[in-house]
């Protein structure tokens, strides 16, 4: 991202085109952009450092919590079965607050509902382990996100907001990632910015991190105010960029340059 | 923080080279940085790993500051007799690991 500054004159211009959307046939996970050593650091459990949370997350998982005395295997069993195939499923539609919550919100709301516990903070490490935990189980599964009809205005919300140019760039998240996908920003490739591999290893942030985190990162580097973690905006963003890439393989852990 | 993810082939036959993988947790923070206070961050990186093999040593690396955070090794060894591997991971602040793994040889 350090490198937007450049390319910003160039994309003012190419993305007045405006947003089309890329056809299904051609929609394609980051990871089909980066070079063979990073794949093969994904595909390797052993050498992805993803799996280093997801091993964390399993002990937090069975770990006794707080008043309740509880732990998430307490309710929810063993996770490669009760947890498989929910993290496609995320953000959904949560009745208490009438809203859509991503997987991160879901957690904390069983750790304050049925743990009497505190929230963890977002990008902690127990709530990215947990977090990578739970979406392990969905390695594989297709995405189902924005099934749910109660979901519909929270979606369209979602893409008004990727649509929209904003800050002292005055770019969308289509400028790049609908309209530019196949070109590069200086050294990186720009992607099409799929949700598929998330909680997920960043080289750069040399740590694991969460959609929340990758997002703030795009938004503050077109030079605009990025909403602070757990804001709506970030939920309604997550939602359609995972029902975008909707039957598309989930993949976290996954790794990203 | 579950720390170290090990990977030995869990039978090999005698005379095979055989791949050991490891993965440990770690900031590996250089000390080079500083905080937005100006206040320098210091130095907190594993300085060295070693793996033996039935008492003797058979890799060892000296691990510096530009090294990434959660160092992997990979590295080669000829399956000569079932037994243990144990590594160890010794770094600044009194960090220390340990971690062991199995192999049966016929
Ligand atoms: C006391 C029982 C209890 C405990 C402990 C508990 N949960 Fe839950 N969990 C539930 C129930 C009940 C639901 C269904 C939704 C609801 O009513 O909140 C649920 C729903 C979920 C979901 C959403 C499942 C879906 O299909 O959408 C996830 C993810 C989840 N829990 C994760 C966790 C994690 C991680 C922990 C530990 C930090 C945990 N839960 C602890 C009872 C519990
Ligand atoms: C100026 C171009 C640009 C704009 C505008 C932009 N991004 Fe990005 N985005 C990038 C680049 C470049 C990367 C890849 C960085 C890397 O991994 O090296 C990226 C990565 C991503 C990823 C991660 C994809 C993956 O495979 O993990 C997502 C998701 C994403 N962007 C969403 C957004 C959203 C949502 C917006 C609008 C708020 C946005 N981006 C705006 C350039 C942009």
């Amino acid at each position: 991202m350090r490198f937007l500054g450049a390319i910003a004159t160039a994309l003012l211009v190419v993305g007045a085109v405006g947003a089309a959307e890329i056809p299904l046939a051609e929609r394609r996970s980051g990871y089909s952009f980066m070079k063979p050593d990073t794949k093969t650091m994904q595909d390797d459990d052993t050498a992805n450092p993803g799996m280093l949370w997801v091993l964390n997350g399993e002990t937090l998982w069975n770990r006794k919590t707080s008043a309740a005395d509880k732990a998430c295997a307490d309710c929810h069993g063993n996770a490669r079965a009760s947890m498989k195939g929910v993290a496609a499923r995320y953000p959904a539609f949560d009745k208490a607050t009438g809203r859509p919550i991503d997987l991160e919100q879901r957690i904390n709301s069983c750790r304050t509902n049925h743990q009497q516990a505190t929230p963890l903070p977002f990008e902690s490490r127990e709530l990215l382990s947990l977090t990578a935990f739970v979406a392990r189980q969905s390695q594989g599964a297709p995405i189902e996100t924005g099934a749910d009809p109660q979901l519909a205005p929270f979606v369209a919300k979602g893409r008004e907001l990727y649509m929209q140019r904003q800050g002292q760039l005055n770019l969308g998240c289509a400028n790049c990632h609908d309209d530019n996908w196949d070109k590069r920003l200086a050294g990186a490739a720009i992607t099409q910015g799929h949700p598929t591999g998330y909680p997920l290893y960043r080289l750069e942030w040399q740590s694991l991190g969460s959609l929340q985190r990758r997002l703030r990162a795009c938004i503050t580097g077109i030079r605009a105010q990025a909403h602070d973690y757990g804001a709506p905006e970030l939920v309604e963003l997550e939602l359609y960029l995972m029902s975008r890439a909707r039957g598309m393989a989930m993949e976290a852990p996954a790794v990203r340059p | 923080m579950a720390s170290a993810l090990i990977n030995v082939p869990a039978k090999a036959k005698r005379g095979d080279i055989i791949e050991i993988k490891t993965l440990m947790s770690h900031i590996m923070e250089s000390g080079y940085r500083h905080k937005a206070s100006g206040e320098a961050v210091p130095r907190d990186i594993i300085t060295s790993f070693t793996c033996h093999f039935n008492g003797a040593e058979i890799f060892r690396a000296d691990l510096f500051p530009a090294i990434a955070a959660n160092p992997f090794f990979s590295f080669f060894t000829t399956a000569t007799e079932s037994g243990k591997f144990e590594f160890e991971w010794i770094g600044d602040k009194g960090f220390s690991e340990t971690a062991s793994a199995s192999i049966s040889v016929e």
